[in-house]
């Protein structure tokens, strides 16, 4: 038996069309979802908002410990590794300068304990967050409460989100992280190399109905609340008082307001 | 066929002794997993409706995406039958601690889900 080249392409392409028509018949129609009867709820006391915001009353932090004691009560909850060097640094919530904080462009003559003063920051979890777009596989994304939340199991470390955060609130795992937490709490997971993680202002937690946990830790400090809501404590503050926030020129519009005036001269 | 004789020989030898281990091994039970059944019952009772073991990567993709991006930390299953959702309880739910590893072990497979998350600390690897 022989056979033609004509003929011999002819059969390859039937076996070929078989072959793909036959793969799809199996895979094709296999359910993408699963077990579409049940359904999923919040939890009975979970904190809800609908844009949540935080307001940091700087006249309550005075000493070292006063911003150590948060950082740390943030950092040991989510299991923020300690490199011990700037290069590999994990934060989350950190202290920085002034100039640091709310960019340059400030008066040169400003005194000193001004200038150099320190400030508690955050991830903004801005309004227009530039990490939200930057992100190629939308696994930085914003929540119907307003929290800039990162589903860690879908990023894949291109650190585009870094470049495009103006605050520098975000951080990259160089290294395996495990062995670099003091304690592992299992309140929440670690992370693994090659992931970029943030604050997440707790959002764990308010799922139980409890705060986070440097407003938890900051004996009045931070004070946490929906700005969507007229009667929450974030909201008469942020509109009766004097609060800056950092970078309001480029647009993100930032949930992290800072009282600067402290309580007596708003 | 030129030289007929050696290759069929040597095709005989050759089909021997790749089959070696099947023959080995013929008659023989197989071991299995050290899986229990109340294991495999409870993990059944999660979600009733589905075929845990083939589906249960499935489920826990979807719990991730409502748990992360819903907030919604609740699975109701078909069956009206609440359950938090959290591979860190799923797996510490039994008492051995074994749920996931008996099997996983067995199979050889390797999620890299306690990479990230904290496994129960009796769970054996």
């Amino acid at each position: 038996m022989s056979i033609n080249r004509r003929q011999f392409l002819r059969r390859t392409g039937m076996l070929t069309a078989l072959g793909l028509g036959g793969a799809i018949a199996f895979t094709g129609f296999r359910k993408k979802e699963i077990a579409a009867a049940a359904e999923y709820a919040i939890e009975q006391d979970a904190e809800l908002a609908s844009r949540w915001a935080m307001v940091v009353d700087m006249s309550k932090f005075k000493t070292e410990d006063d911003f150590k004691r948060v950082q740390e009560a943030c950092h040991s909850i989510h299991n923020v590794p300690d490199f011990k060097n700037t290069k590999d640094e994990i934060k989350w919530i950190w202290k920085d300068d002034y100039e640091h904080t709310f960019g340059g462009g400030q008066n040169k003559y400003l005194e000193e304990h001004l200038n150099e003063a320190p400030f508690m920051v955050l991830c903004n979890h801005c309004e227009n967050p530039p990490c939200v777009k930057a992100c190629p596989t939308q696994s930085t994304f914003k929540r119907r409460d307003g929290i800039v939340a990162m589903d860690f199991h879908r990023c894949i470390g291109c650190r585009f989100c870094m470049a495009a955060c103006p605050f520098g609130a975000r951080s990259f795992n160089f290294k395996d992280p495990r062995p670099y937490i003091n304690e592992v709490s299992p309140e929440y997971p670690t992370r693994t190399a090659g992931v970029v993680e943030k604050c997440n202002f707790c959002y764990e937690r308010l799922a139980k109905g409890e705060q986070p946990a440097c407003v938890e830790a900051s004996k009045g400090g931070l004070i946490f609340g929906d700005l969507d809501n007229p009667n929450s404590e974030v909201r008469k503050i942020v509109s009766t008082k004097f609060t800056i926030r950092r970078k309001p020129e480029l647009g993100t519009q930032p949930s992290v307001y800072y009282l600067v005036g402290g309580d007596d001269n708003a | 066929m030129y030289k007929g004789g050696k290759i069929i020989a040597s095709l005989i030898i050759f089909v021997g002794l790749f089959t070696i281990p099947f023959f080995y091994n013929m008659g023989k039970a197989n071991a299995g997993p050290e899986v229990n059944l109340q294991q495999l019952e409870y993990m059944q009772s999660v979600e009733p409706a589905i075929d845990m073991i083939a589906e249960h990567p499935q489920l826990f993709n979807q719990w991730r995406n409502e748990a992360v991006r819903e907030g919604k930390t609740v699975y109701v299953n078909s069956e009206g039958q609440s359950f938090d959702m959290s591979i860190e309880k799923l797996a510490g739910s039994d008492s051995s601690k074994q749920l996931c590893a008996s099997c996983h072990d067995y199979l050889a497979v390797q999620p890299t889900c306690w990479s990230c998350h904290i496994e129960p600390k009796e769970a054996v690897k």
